[in-house]
């Protein structure tokens, strides 16, 4: 069942998630109705509980199903994030952003290039994963929702010039 | 009355105040603004802006006049066939740089028009010092021919003297 996505300036994206305390069939039912929700959002890689107004901490990614997958990013495949828990930031670098509930507009927005954390499955086994580039980008983006924070919270001016430590980005395109 | 989109263009010596004096006089006379640019270039500054406005160019000139007067800014109001989402997305992102010397912006938007770059954002700036300066310029743009043969048209434009750095946009979309 697709479930309908908040849009802002709807005042509860920004409110703070709460941990899943159960592990339960509702919880996977809920689940299954959120993954397809992603999938059913143009280019949509991520999707965070409370974008359907479910303030519970879990998250979708998948970056699988791309037409082409970006330099420098790992691929996980779809990962089920539950009460996930970033531990380590490594490296900055900027990159582009939409959102499914922030439509036709997109920005720069400054992530760290590798990140690794953990997060629970649907059935609450606790799992540690490591995440570089866009696949890294992606799970920033979603668990900001579970805080209430939105790209648009981590704009930067389109004057600001990060691009230039990413010189070595040069022989990936060729 | 039926509403219209006017591109309204500021341009004077740059001084505090000028946006604020010159949007509420808009405001105040029942104006809406859409997308704008607005900066400093040179010591002075320009503003480019959408506003929508039930009335004829004439009255909306009337509108701005004496605001624009008393800053000392020239006016001009052309009436326009716009609309506010009608986004474009970047897929490549270009910055250039080098010795500063005529023609290097059309040598390169030149070479890279020939290789299929439609340019949806350009800024330019020169830095270094007033005996060596450094022209550096960004570009936002659409390869419609891919980004291979903007590499190419780009390869040629480095044998002139200035640095190339070329980068997809990869827009994530969470």
């Amino acid at each position: 069942m697709l479930l309908d996505i908040l849009k802002y300036p709807d005042e509860r994206l920004k409110q703070e998630s709460q941990p899943v305390m159960a592990f339960d069939d509702a919880l996977r039912a809920f689940v299954t109705n959120l993954d397809e929700t992603m999938r059913a959002g143009p280019g949509g890689v991520g999707i965070a509980a409370p974008q359907v107004g479910r303030f519970e901490r879990i998250v979708i990614v998948d970056i699988s199903a791309m037409r082409k997958l970006p330099a420098g990013s790992s691929c996980s495949g779809r990962m089920l994030l539950i009460n996930p828990e970033i531990i380590e930031w490594e490296g900055m670098v900027m990159g582009r952003e939409g959102c499914m509930s922030v439509p036709d507009y997109t920005g720069n927005v400054i992530r760290a290039e590798s990140i690794r954390f953990t997060a629970c499955d649907e059935f609450g086994q606790q799992h540690e994963y490591a995440c570089e580039g866009f696949e890294a980008r992606a799970v920033q983006h979603e668990v900001d929702h579970l805080d209430g924070l939105l790209f648009l919270d981590r704009l930067v001016s389109r004057r600001s010039d990060l691009f230039r430590r990413k010189v070595y980005r040069k022989k990936n395109i060729k | 009355m039926n509403e219209h989109w006017y591109m309204l263009t500021l341009v004077g010596r740059d001084r505090p105040g000028i946006v604020a004096r010159v949007t509420s006089a808009l405001f105040d006379g029942g104006c809406h603004l859409g997308e704008t640019s607005m900066m400093r270039l040179g010591g002075n500054f320009t503003i480019m802006m959408m506003v929508r406005f039930a009335g004829t160019t004439h009255a909306l000139e009337q509108l701005v006049a004496g605001e624009a007067e008393s800053l000392g800014l020239r006016l001009h109001v052309d009436r326009v066939e716009a609309g506010l989402h009608k986004h474009v997305e970047p897929d490549v992102r270009i910055t250039v740089y080098g010795a500063d010397r005529a023609g290097i912006v059309a040598h390169v938007t030149s070479a890279l028009a020939e290789a299929g770059l439609d340019i949806l954002d350009l800024i330019s700036d020169v830095g270094g010092t007033e005996q060596a300066p450094i022209y550096i310029l960004h570009i936002e743009g659409r390869a419609l021919a891919g980004i291979p043969a903007l590499v190419s048209a780009l390869d040629i434009v480095k044998g002139e003297g200035v640095d190339v750095q070329i980068t997809p946009i990869e827009l994530m979309v969470g």
